[in-house]
Order: C-alpha cells, then structure tokens, then sequence
C-alpha cells in the first residue's frame, strides 16, 4: 500500500513540473506586457520596470530562476499590487478559501448521505422520491444562478441573511456554504442512494438481518461501510470542483478569497499573480486527490490488493 | 446482422418511449431547439433594439418576459440567447466527442502498452483544475467563441474516452471480431464494420449527457465576463445581467434562470432515459 501511495506521488512530481512549465510559458504567448494598460509610460520608466522585474533576461533565464524560486514558495512580485508578492497574496486568500470548502464540503456529505442512505432504505416511497428528485433540481442549478437566487430570497426580500461578507457580520457564512455545497450535497445524496442500494443487496447484510440485527444497526454497523465507497472516491474530485465553484461564489458574496483573486487577476491580466495561483491550485488538487485515493485504500481492503 | 441491430434500435426506441419523463423531457427539447432555429420568425422584438426612454419594465402584453435596462425585449433575448447556448453545446461535445471517441478507440482497440500509456495520461488529466486553464486560455488569447469551443471540448472529452476505450476492449475480444482479424481483414474495415456500430449507442447516451456540462461550463464562463462576447448573448450572459440588476428587476435573473434549469433538467433525464432504454443493464 505504502508501493502505490510513494508511486502515485512520484507521478504527482512531474505533472506538476509541466503543468507549470507549459502556464508559464502560455503566459509569455500573452499579447501585449504586462504594462500595457498604464497610461504613457515613457521608455526609460518601462526598461526600469523591465528590469525591475525581471523580465528583460532571456527566456530561459527567467525561467529557471522563476521555476527555481517557485519550489521554495516565492512566486514573485505582483503586477497588479505593487509592493505585494504573490505568496503573501496567496496567503491572504487561501484560510478564506478553505474556509469556505471546509463548511461546504461537511454541509454536503452530511445532508447528501442523511437522504441518501434514508432514500435507499425506503426506496420508491415519497421519502425516496421527493429528495431526489430536488437532488437532480440541484444538480442541474449552477451556482451562479442558485446563490443569486438565495441572495434574493434571504436577503433581499426576507432580510433573514446578510448579502455578502465573509465574517464579518453575523450569519453572513450561511448563504455562501449552502451556494457552494448544494450541488455536491445533491450528487452525494444520490451516489450515496446508488452504493447503499447495491450493498443491502449483498448477502453478508442478509445475515445480518437474519441475525435479528435491527435495521438501523444492520445500517449502521454494516452497509455503510460498503455503501459510502462510490462518495468517498468522490470527494477527490469533489474539492477540485469546489475550489472552481468558490470562484463564482466568492464573487457573487464578494467574498476575499483566492478564488476572487484568480478571476480579478485573470481580468487585470495580473500575469505573475495568475501563473502563481495555478500552480498553487495545481498543487493543492493533486493533494487532494492523493489524500481521498489513500482514503480509498484504507476503507476499501479490494484496492488494496489489486495495484 | 443489420437485421438484429434494426431490432436493437427498436427495441431501445419502445424502452425509451415507456419512460415518461425522459418522454416529457425530449418533448421540452424539442420545443426549445425549435423556438431557437425559429427565433428570426418568433420573436416579437429586436434582439438588440436599445429603448433606453422605455427601460426596464416587467412583464406585460406587449413584452410578454419584460425588458431590460436598456429597454430591450427579454423574451427576445432569450430566444436568440438560446442559439448561442445550444450552438455552443452543440459543437463544443462535436469536439470532445471527436477527440473521446478516437482516443478511447485507440486505447482499447490496441490495447497493451498503448492502452496504458494513453489511459494514464486521461487518469492524470482527469486531477487538474481545468477551470482555471480555461480561464487562463480566454485571457491570453482573447475571448474568441472558436477558442470557446476548442477549450470546452478539449476539457469534456475525458469521460468519453474511458468509457468508448471500455466498450471497444471488450468488443475486442469477441468471436466475431477476433474471427475477423484472424481472416486477415484490416483495422479500418473492422473498426468501420464491427466496432463502430457497436458503440454508437453509448456514444449517443454520452453526448446526451455531455451537452449539460458544456453548456454549464459556457454560462460559468459568460457569467464571469470571459465566455461569449456581446453583441451576441448566451443565456450565460444573460443571467449575468440578471444578477447585476436583480434588486430593482428580479424578472431578468428569473426569466433567463428558470429557462437554462429548464434546458439542463431535460437534458439529463433525457440522457438517463436514453441511457437506460440503451443499455438496460448499466442502471
């Protein structure tokens, strides 16, 4: 087990190597400098500026010692925020961010499997039917469209939740944590309905049925296990949905995190600022996958044998 | 053997029309993809006619859906605004069907090394973050709608390439394909005559079920500012409007809101039907 996780890891090292590579390489493609924008700039303040940033060495000068600053954390000087590094940028942004995830994630596997598993085990009654059919509503509802709508409802016309803000007014994590999670909670509910389905078929579940088990503690104690694997190998790319989610999110509820930052650098066309946020996003997905794989090994005893 | 495969699809057809909502579903489809050809010859307004002493006002007989700020007729957006979504749905899952298909053929026809190495490539794709690429590629290059569609399909093929290289590695290894390799018949011919009529239904299912994606995908993107550029408009671009002057005009998030949930639902339930009235076992 320990032979796949150190090889998953060793794959893990060169993807990210070319995924950064290829961004940064893409960005120097980029039409126009990166100080275009600012109005008249004369020629000797835009060499400086150049040369401030490095940009008047040759390309594969910058980046090496770009690639070879990046693996010890420093991403470079913003374009945007002058005086401000991406790092620290990053930094700023990303406890919001995880935040965020955080609660989405924990809202979304506790209502999806709670209906889920209830549906599974009253299947084709009103308590299977109803949720899941605002399971598929809520599949089928983009963020852009749901959390607009909450804002309308609970904020606007009810005044029940602030509109926007991250911590800063009472209530105001609600709207945005049921925004990002409603989706993920409603593809949970129905993985989860789907694995529990399959496992109470099993035999082993029969006998323990047959010993006289009640049927919350043959749940409990025996199909869970089983019946949850289809959301545990979901949760991997589950979180790097999020982190695309949050980008909505965050500026729909106006929210300072990492996701806002990308979309505002990406309009400001903040090139070190972008380059730095992909690899750091880069990075943290591939994290996230190797995690829920290694969580799939420890719960599921058949991976474990087969690689 | 094409009498078999007319039974096939008959017998797919009948499972189909037995599933209610997936019937329902295509029939809303139907009438969506319809309205957007027809909308020159529907739609009561101009598209693009700014009316800027008219205004936003909201729903009346003459404007059925309201206006927007700019006084244009809403109902008339949205008729136009679903050419753009469903052209974009259309052509960007052409585009990972293209590469999907080819790419899972290869894999699973050739199998071995091949397989491995192709397949291994999708498993690593398949755990970056494409939102952020493509986010990345509209800002270097401009928002271009071809670049558009190359993105989107260049990001939605994966899925498709697994499960065509699944089906084709099965298909493989059966008698009359394997008797047809040992009769000396080529790849092309076998690809063409054997594998290819075998695996049209899953594609059909899955491109039913990519469209979704992709046309979520397009509206993330217009929402953002980075998707379709005016004068056109998506139904993407139109929510984001909406969103921006929800307080005072809530009808212009609803309308164009309520129509996109509508396009998606249908679309998946029209795929789970297909699926399902295709390939009976796979629920």
């Amino acid at each position: 087990m320990l032979k796949i996780l150190l090889n998953r890891i060793l794959i893990a090292i060169p993807v990210l190597l070319v995924v950064a590579s290829i961004t940064f390489f893409l960005i120097r493609l980029a039409p126009g400098g990166p100080f275009d924008s600012e109005k008249a700039v004369s020629p000797q303040v835009l060499k400086n500026l150049n040369e401030a940033y490095n940009l008047n060495a040759p390309l594969y000068e910058q980046y090496i010692s770009y690639m070879s600053n990046a693996i010890s954390g420093d991403f470079g000087p913003s374009f945007r925020y002058p005086g401000r590094s991406v790092s620290e940028l990053i930094l700023t942004g990303l406890p919001v961010t995880l935040e965020l995830a955080f609660y989405s994630i924990i809202f979304a596997v506790i209502i999806g499997i709670v209906t889920g598993v209830i549906a599974s085990i009253r299947k084709n009654t009103f308590l299977d039917y109803f949720p899941m059919s605002i399971a598929m509503i809520g599949i089928c509802m983009p963020t852009f469209l749901l959390g607009p709508l909450l804002v309308l409802i609970f904020g606007i016309n009810f005044e029940l939740l602030p509109v926007s803000g991250w911590g800063t007014l009472p209530g105001d994590k609600f709207l945005p944590v049921i925004t990002l999670g409603a989706a993920y909670a409603a593809y949970i509910a129905r993985l989860s309905r789907g694995g529990m389905l399959e496992t109470l078929n099993q035999d082993y579940i029969r006998t323990a049925k047959s010993k006289g088990l009640s049927e919350f503690q043959v749940v409990i104690r025996h199909a869970l296990r089983g019946g949850l694997l289809p959301v545990i190998a979901f949760l991997g790319p589950a979180t790097a949905g999020l982190i695309g989610g949050s980008f909505v999110v965050e500026t729909i509820f106006q929210i300072p995190g990492l996701g806002r930052f990308y979309v505002e650098a990406a309009f400001n066309r903040d090139y070190t600022m972008i380059l730095g946020t992909t690899i750091f996003f880069s990075t943290l997905i591939i994290i996230f996958n190797l995690l829920s794989d290694l969580a799939l090994l420890l719960v599921n005893p058949q991976a474990r044998s087969q690689t | 053997m094409s009498n078999s495969s007319d039974t096939m699809w008959r017998d797919a057809m009948h499972r189909l029309m037995q599933n209610k909502p997936a019937v329902i579903s295509g029939a809303v489809l139907l009438l969506i993809v319809t309205l957007a050809l027809l909308a020159p010859f529907i739609a009561p307004h101009s598209y693009s006619y700014q009316n800027l002493d008219l205004g936003a006002v909201s729903p009346n007989s003459t404007f059925w859906l309201g206006t927007d700020t700019l006084g244009r007729d809403l109902f008339s957006r949205i008729l136009y605004g679903a050419r753009v979504s469903l052209m974009v749905g259309f052509i960007a899952t052409l585009v990972a069907l293209i590469i999907g298909v080819s790419w899972g053929i290869i894999a699973g026809y050739f199998g071995g090394k091949i397989d491995s190495i192709m397949m291994r490539f999708v498993d690593i794709l398949y755990g970056l973050p494409f939102i952020i690429f493509i986010i990345l590629l509209m800002v270097i290059f401009g928002r271009n709608i071809w670049l558009l569609f190359l993105a989107i399909g260049a990001v939605e093929w994966l899925t498709m390439a697994r499960i065509v290289r699944g089906q084709v590695l099965s298909l493989r290894n059966q008698e009359f394909v394997l008797s047809a390799i040992a009769l000396g018949v080529d790849n092309i011919s076998i690809f063409f005559r054997h594998i290819l009529p075998n695996i049209l239904g899953t594609i059909a299912v899955y491109a039913t079920l990519t469209i979704p994606q992709v046309m979520l995908l397009e509206a993330f993107l217009s929402f953002l500012g980075l998707g379709v550029q005016p004068p056109m408009s998506s139904w993407g671009t139109l929510i984001r409007y909406g969103v921006e002057s929800m307080e005072e005009y809530p009808w212009m998030l609803i309308f164009p809101g309520l129509i996109f949930t509508i396009t998606l639902f249908s679309l998946n339930f029209f795929g789970d039907g297909l699926r399902d009235a295709i390939d009976p076992r796979s629920e």
